[in-house]
């Protein structure tokens, strides 16, 4: 018997008349809860903007009284410096060329160039702004993103074990790693860019050794 | 009537350096090509179909590559096909395309440094040898594509992925041999010349006597005296050392109007040495 309520297809799928059509390849998924959602996992490196993403964008232009960022998409982002928690047109929010900024998205179609805010929809800031200096900031799969976002995730609370350390994800397959030391950073750095290859139990040997020394 | 050619290129994946990847996947696509047999007489063109006759190569004269320098600290390091992450932090770039003659095809130079002559030339250099290996790999790789197909064996984009001829995902970082770090290191540090004498504070002029400072002449002639006498003895100096004293001390207006000419070195500098430049030293300069 099929299960009561709306169907939801999501990203990789698609409705043509009565039935789906599959545009990316991957394995498709299946969510039982609420009404049910199919979706296709694919593993992808190029990010398109997606309306609700939060990303970590890299502020590459100030034009008057909006910022381009370069969020990894076909098109810079505009953020106004109004959408800062706090921000008045006194008040302005200190950006400068080269900072970053992690925000989310309320534009974002293939017909309009995209826009970010660094507040939510009650004007509170809810962790997003302008990260704080120094840190590291390197690219990894879309794929390794969605996974570390996960609840629970394994990967993060292992880590948490090594060393205490700040992380940002962005939904453009960017993350900003800061630890106590430059070279703990870079340590957990390449973890993570192993992450994507590594089999759990592979990981864990590496954390063991690493916390043996 | 004329052959129009158009040259799609799709980025799977990077690791930086985009340019020189797309000059080869751009160069063997073209070489690799086939395009339909024609025959002209007089006014009528007959297009052959792939089965009628074999298709064609293109008719490429040369094989352009190019190769990317990446250049930090003002030129002061170069390196040669940068990964992303050296191209992030570069200060410029500089891209030359050379084919296998040493003709050199393009010179593209952007970011904020300044080259020398030399500097280009020593590139230009290590193009040419770039470009001949890479050359030879592309000759080699198009000979075994067509014996492949000659002998009906298996060929193409589909059939390279699991060979690992084609890296599809993921390469395997280089591994860097760190054995013997260590003794390079002190081969270097044994044979870079013995810094320069430090110049410690305070600046001892006999065994005994110490300076720090000017200072004024002291009019204590007596108390100065026995001090130093007495700062000698604490420190274990011999008599001898203590006659010295004395005797620095009755020519201290000499030594004085001596150590004003000479440098004198303040214990507060970080500087190992420190060069006080005296003005006739100085190179003129003419305008």
């Amino acid at each position: 018997a099929a299960p009561q309520g709306r169907l939801l297809c999501g990203p990789g799928l698609r409705r043509s008349g009565a039935g789906l059509l599959v545009t990316k390849c991957g394995l498709l998924r299946h969510r039982p809860a609420g009404g049910g959602a199919y979706w296709v996992d694919s593993q992808q490196k190029r990010y398109v903007p997606v309306k609700g993403d939060h990303v970590i964008g890299i502020v590459t232009a100030k034009a008057g009284d909006v910022f381009r960022l370069d969020v990894g998409g076909s098109e810079p982002a505009s953020l106004s410096y109004l959408a800062f928690e706090g921000a008045t047109k006194r008040n302005r929010p200190n950006v400068q060329v080269g900072d970053l900024i992690y925000g989310q998205f309320v534009v974002a179609n293939k017909d309009m160039e995209p826009e970010m805010v660094c507040i939510d929809s009650s004007g509170k800031s809810s962790g997003m702004g302008i990260i704080g200096q120094d840190g590291f900031l390197f690219k990894v799969s879309l794929g390794l993103i969605r996974k570390l976002l996960a609840p629970k995730c394994e990967i993060i609370q292992e880590l948490s074990q090594l060393y205490p350390f700040e992380l940002v994800l962005g939904m453009n397959g960017r993350i900003w790693v800061k630890a106590k030391t430059v070279q703990q950073t870079l340590i957990i750095v390449n973890i993570l860019e192993a992450c994507e290859y590594m089999t759990a139990e592979q990981r864990r040997q590496a954390l063991a050794k690493l916390s043996g020394n | 009537q004329v052959w129009q050619i158009r040259l799609d290129m799709h980025l799977l994946n990077h690791d930086g350096n985009i340019t020189d990847a797309a000059s080869i996947a751009g160069i063997v696509a073209l070489c690799h090509f086939r395009r339909p047999d024609v025959s002209v007489q007089g006014e009528e063109v007959t297009v052959y179909t792939p089965e009628e006759r074999d298709p064609v190569p293109l008719s490429i004269h040369h094989m352009p590559i190019c190769v990317s320098f990446a250049f930090f600290h003002q030129g002061t390091y170069l390196l040669v096909d940068p990964t992303e992450r050296e191209e992030r932090v570069m200060d410029g770039l500089l891209v030359i395309a050379m084919n296998k003659h040493h003709e050199i095809c393009t010179i593209q130079s952007s970011g904020v440094v300044m080259l020398l002559q030399d500097q280009i030339l020593r590139c230009s250099k290590i193009t040419a040898v770039k470009v001949g290996e890479i050359t030879e790999l592309i000759q080699k790789a198009l000979e075994n594509d067509q014996k492949a197909r000659k002998e009906g064996g298996k060929f193409g984009f589909a059939e390279s992925i699991p060979n690992q001829r084609i890296t599809a995902f993921k390469m395997e970082s280089a591994a860097v041999d760190t054995s013997d770090v260590e003794e390079q290191a002190g081969e270097i540090i044994a044979k870079a010349d013995p810094p320069s004498e430090v110049f410690a504070s305070p600046v001892l002029h006999t065994p005994g006597t110490a300076q720090i400072g000017e200072g004024i002449e002291s009019s204590w002639g007596d108390l100065e005296e026995s001090e130093k006498e007495e700062a000698a003895e604490e420190e274990g100096e011999s008599e001898a050392a203590a006659f010295e004293c004395e005797k620095v001390e009755t020519e201290d207006t000499s030594t004085l109007k001596e150590t004003k000419n000479e440098p004198i070195v303040l214990s507060d500098s970080e500087e190992e040495e420190v060069v006080i430049l005296e003005p006739q030293e100085l190179p003129r300069k003419t305008r």
